[in-house]
């Protein structure tokens, strides 16, 4: 598999690490209770047949998160956008 | 036979190689199966269950019968294809799975034994009783069944790996893959060729990348193709400095299959003797190696593409006993060529039977009114059709089609940026095909996969048993899963599964092909990693100097740090407990260089500490290092370190040597992906700076010498947990940090790393005169055990912040990693086993890691079990073994005698559960 990285271009597969799920969110509430949106959150993960966006790490490259959305039945690449860019937009 | 003349070999150059210990001759061009041919073996090997005598059945990578052991000594190599063995000379080779010699096998009595050994047999007749397996059945198939022998030592060559880009890469080359390389080159695209045989003088494209002896394998994600080139096999050994293989991963933008077409059998009796072969294959080792195949042959045929073979025949010495075409009428070309070389042709007829002991001698033809021809033959060249070889079309899940007209899959849905030319996409293959998968009668003896020996008779049984679906009766008569991957078996076997149940071929299915192509040595696939080379080893920047020392040196993750630093007559015992005490009564040296150093600045630094560690840093004042403790989002401990505020914007953490990595991607994570807004930044400098520890009641004495002197160390001025930016040696820069490990007063000093050895001698020369020694891991082991330091073994990746004491270390005014779910009510339970020191009642007796923990007068069962002993040394402070462990309620339980259990090593006796903290519990030391 090649990951076209942002910062660094096409590169194959074995400089990235797999994070998993980027579509869960840290919940927002300090964290005081393990409340059940906190174990869905650290625990529960989607399976989807086909178009996942989950997180990567170029570990042998520019040290960036990044949020790729891959189908995966077929591990088609759509996207690639950094972590931070994604996160901040998120956030705004 | 040898032809007088023709073909691509090199008579001008005789090579001499052995068969099971007969010398041979063969030309420069030959494979080892043409040059056997030429010197009239036909023999070349037994089957695997039924022990058969095989020959050579194709020209090529599909051959499923002429296995061989190649080379000799470390370099023997098992199952190698005779078709694929370019010749050089001194080749050696032997035949396999035969015993005691190849014409003389005694376990052909398998043979006679088939029905023990048809369809399914692995699953019947091994059945019971269970305790047989062990004992008689998986010996007796392993010795039976086995074909070559693994060389059992070292491979005693190397390989790389590489990867190559181009903008076409092209599969074979054939005519139809020349043609697209040439095609896709004009255009001005970087084109790079691959065909697994041997170099051939018809592609001459110097802008193209020609790989010959490359097979293409695998096609992966992102155009990415796995690729195998045979450097040196096509010699005796390696040229200097050269590789046996390489693996490539060549990366294309577009792909062309030219892969061409592999011939299919015909099921008939005997159709596995010696000198039954594909009739393309006759025709190679006519036209290529110039080699006839016997002197005699019967051609039989389905379809019209076997007029080259026959034309190949007449034109050479070889007679032609017949024409044997199965179809009610035999095309005009096929009778032309036949009436010009005077050859027989019976159309509508069909051999349905090989007669001969060791090769073939005869056949029966069964005619088109129903009587039995005999013909004399030594060769019989048969073709059933082409298969495309479309194999890495489906690598992708994409799967073939069946195309009705020319009788075979043909490539349907192709991976992303592949296009299949020629044979390959069945073009101009199988003209005017009759269908023809079995003969009538075939039987028991009637091949369908040669190397797995499954026959016509076992895929009828399979049906009557059940097996229908393709991949059931793949796995259940093992067709097609040798090492050929059935490239010569798999449709025929299809077809007569659909002809059994009724249907068509397309109703029955096929199985996908997975990668690899042909096999893979793992070798290639690891390339140089291997051996120490598996992985990197990295040095401390004090490597040299411990060395010069006689420092022993012991593997830590990827770093290679010194143990101990043995005095003449020391084990490493004595060398440890010398250099623990020296360190508690004087002073010592240790490189701690190898934790993970990550620098982090910004305005936002310590907002960002706050969320990644459990404690509180806010009010860290600057110059000040503290100590803290991260979780994981799952609330379990994930590492502990030291953190230095060096200036306002400007922190340095330290985490162990084990999470160095683990920690500065987990940081990132938390400020690229959950806190974007914290301007803060990380870079890790574990590598940029080399660290050495001082401890011991006379550190200061020694640090005093190398700090310059305009920075006061003194107690008053630098106290325990200080920390700042200094200069050394008169002006290399420096960080100091009054950190201990040992229990010690002590100090870290970090300087750029390519001064780690000079500090390290500075150090050994200012600390002269108190009897300074330098300390290895084991003495820093003993010391932190002696401390009561979690370290990785309670860091184990299950423990919680309150299992190992740091329940203290929770905020409960702040967000922070972990927190959450450390407060789980179990997470927090008292009962977990946490943190206790361990020290025996008996002082004689030896604590080891992994003894489990029982009550005093509990018996020895799991369900007593109340933890386990997680480290343990011999503590020359107190002169006995000491350890640490997770005990259940064991915060609550000092005091307490337990028995300490560990069958394996023979250890059983009493301890006592004391403080974790055995050495200066009230830290005294630390701020003297
Ligand atoms: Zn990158």
């Amino acid at each position: 598999m090649r990951i076209v990285c942002p910062h660094c271009g096409e590169r194959g597969l074995q400089e990235f690490l797999y994070h998993g799920d980027a579509t869960v969110t840290r919940p927002r509430d300090g964290g005081a209770e393990p409340t059940p949106e906190w174990t869905d959150y650290v625990y529960f993960r989607e399976n989807p047949n086909g178009t996942h966006v989950e997180l990567w790490y170029h570990n042998a490259g520019c040290h960036a998160w990044l949020v790729v959305t891959r189908n995966l039945r077929n591990h088609l690449i759509t996207a690639v956008e950094t972590a931070h860019d994604v996160a901040l937009g998120r956030s705004s | 036979m040898r032809l007088s003349h023709g073909g691509t070999i090199d008579r001008s150059k005789p090579i001499n190689f052995t068969f099971d210990g007969q010398s041979y001759q063969g030309y420069a061009g030959d494979t080892l199966a043409s040059a056997l041919l030429a010197n009239g073996v036909k023999l070349v090997g037994r089957s695997f269950k039924y022990h058969r005598p095989r020959g050579i059945l194709s020209a090529g990578s599909e051959e499923p019968n002429a296995l061989v052991e190649l080379r000799m000594g470390a370099r023997r190599e098992p199952n190698t294809r005779a078709t694929m063995v370019e010749l050089y000379d001194g080749l050696v080779a032997h035949s396999q799975n035969r015993f005691p010699s190849l014409r003389h096998d005694l376990l052909s009595i398998n043979s006679k034994l088939s029905p023990f050994f048809a369809a399914g047999f692995y699953y019947k007749t091994f059945m019971w009783p269970a305790s047989f397996w062990e004992k008689l059945y998986e010996p007796l198939i392993r010795k039976a069944a086995g074909l070559g022998r693994n060389a059992g030592l070292a491979d005693a060559d190397t390989y790389e790996t590489g990867h190559l880009f181009c903008d076409v890469l092209v599969i074979g080359a054939g005519e139809a893959g020349v043609k697209a390389a040439y095609e896709a080159a004009i255009s001005g695209a970087r084109v790079i060729l691959c065909d697994e045989q041997a170099p051939s003088d018809a592609v001459d494209m110097p802008s193209v990348k020609y790989l010959p002896r490359t097979t293409v394998f695998g096609v992966y994600d992102g155009g990415t193709y796995g690729a195998v080139e045979r450097v040196a096999d096509h010699l005796a050994v390696p040229a200097a400095h050269q590789p046996r293989q390489r693996y490539w991963r060549i990366v294309a933008k577009r792909s062309v299959l030219a892969t061409g077409a592999i011939e299919r059998p015909l099921v008939f009796t005997n159709n596995d003797l010696p000198g039954v072969m594909l009739a393309g294959a006759v025709e190679t080792y006519i036209t290529r190696y110039a080699v006839a195949p016997g002197g005699r042959a019967v051609l039989f045929i389905n379809h019209d593409g076997a007029v080259s073979a026959l034309a190949a025949m007449g034109h050479s010495v070889m007679a032609v006993a017949a024409v044997v075409d199965a179809r009610a009428e035999s095309s005009p070309v096929i009778r032309e060529i036949a009436a010009a070389f005077s050859i027989p042709v019976f159309s509508g007829a069909v051999i349905q039977r090989a007669r001969g002991r060791l090769a073939v001698e005869s056949v029966e033809v069964l005619t088109r009114d129903g009587g039995v021809v005999r013909f004399d033959c030594d060769v019989v060249a048969m073709s059933g059709g082409w298969n495309p070889a479309l194999h890495l079309t489906s690598h992708l899940d994409d799967k073939p089609v069946w195309n009705d007209a020319i009788a075979a899959f043909v490539p349907d849905g192709l991976p992303p940026g592949m296009t299949a030319v020629g044979a390959a996409a069945g073009e101009a293959i199988n003209l005017n095909i009759v269908p023809l998968w079995s003969v009538p009668g075939a039987d028991a003896k009637a091949f369908v996969d040669f190397q797995n020996d499954v026959t016509a008779a076992d895929i009828r049984l399979a049906k009557q048993e059940g097996f229908i679906a393709v991949e059931h009766l793949k796995r259940y008569t093992t067709l097609g899963m040798a090492t050929d991957q059935g490239k010569t078996a798999n449709v025929n076997g299809l077809a007569l599964m659909a002809m059994a149940t009724g249907k068509t071929v397309p109703q029955t299915g096929t199985t996908r092909f997975r990668p690899p192509y042909t096999p893979v040595a793992l070798g290639a696939l690891a390339g140089p990693h291997r051996g120490k080379s598996f992985k990197p080893t990295r040095l401390t920047p004090t490597h040299e100097w411990a060395k010069s020392l006689g420092a022993v040196f012991v593997e830590t993750g990827l770093w290679l740090r010194a143990q101990y630093f043995p005095k003449m007559g020391e084990d490493w015992l004595a060398a440890t407990n010398r250099e623990v005490l020296a360190v508690r009564q004087r002073v010592g040296i240790c490189d701690v260089t190898t934790l993970g150093k990550i620098d982090i600045q910004g305005p936002d630094a310590a907002k960002f500490l706050e969320c990644v560690y459990t404690n509180s840093w806010t009010n860290l004042a600057v110059g000040r290092a503290r100590y803290g403790v991260m979780l994981r989002e799952d609330g379990f401990v994930m590492d502990d370190g030291t953190t230095a505020r060096i200036s306002e914007q400007h922190y340095v953490m330290t985490t162990t040597t084990a999470n160095a990595g683990k920690v500065f991607q987990h940081l990132e994570f938390c400020h690229q992906w959950l806190w974007p807004e914290m301007d803060v930044r990380l870079i890790s400098i574990t590598d940029q700076w080399a660290q050495i520890a001082l401890a011991g009641p006379h550190a200061r004495d020694v640090l005093q010498k190398i700090v310059d002197k305009t920075f006061d160390v003194s107690n008053a001025a630098f106290g325990y947990m200080a920390a700042g930016e200094v200069t050394i040696c008169g002006g290399t820069p420096a960080r100091l940090f009054r950190l201990s490990f040992s229990g010690e007063l002590a100090y870290e000093i970090a300087v750029p790393a390519r001064f780690g050895g000079a500090l390290a001698a500075a150090l050994m020369k200012a600390g002269e005169e108190f009897g300074i020694v330098p300390y290895g891991t084991e003495a820093l082991g003993v010391m932190r055990i002696e401390k009561g330091h979690p370290a990785g073994n309670e860091l184990n990746g299950q423990t919680s912040a309150h299992d190992l004491g740091f329940g203290k270390l929770l905020s409960k005014k702040k967000d922070f990693i972990g927190r959450a779910m450390a407060a789980r009510p179990a997470l927090m339970d008292q009962a977990r086993p946490n943190l206790v020191g361990l020290k025996p009642v008996n002082e004689a007796d030896r604590l080891r890691g992994g003894a489990h923990l029982l009550a005093h007068d509990a018996q020895p069962v799991a369900a007593n079990d109340q933890g386990h002993v997680t480290s343990a040394a011999y503590s020359p402070t107190f002169g006995h073994s000491i350890g640490l462990a997770l005990l259940k309620q064991g915060a609550a339980r000092h005091g307490e005698i337990i028995r300490v259990y560990d069958p394996i090593r023979n250890g059983d006796f009493l301890a006592e559960v004391v403080n974790p903290v055995f050495y200066d519990a009230q830290g005294s030391r630390l701020h003297a």
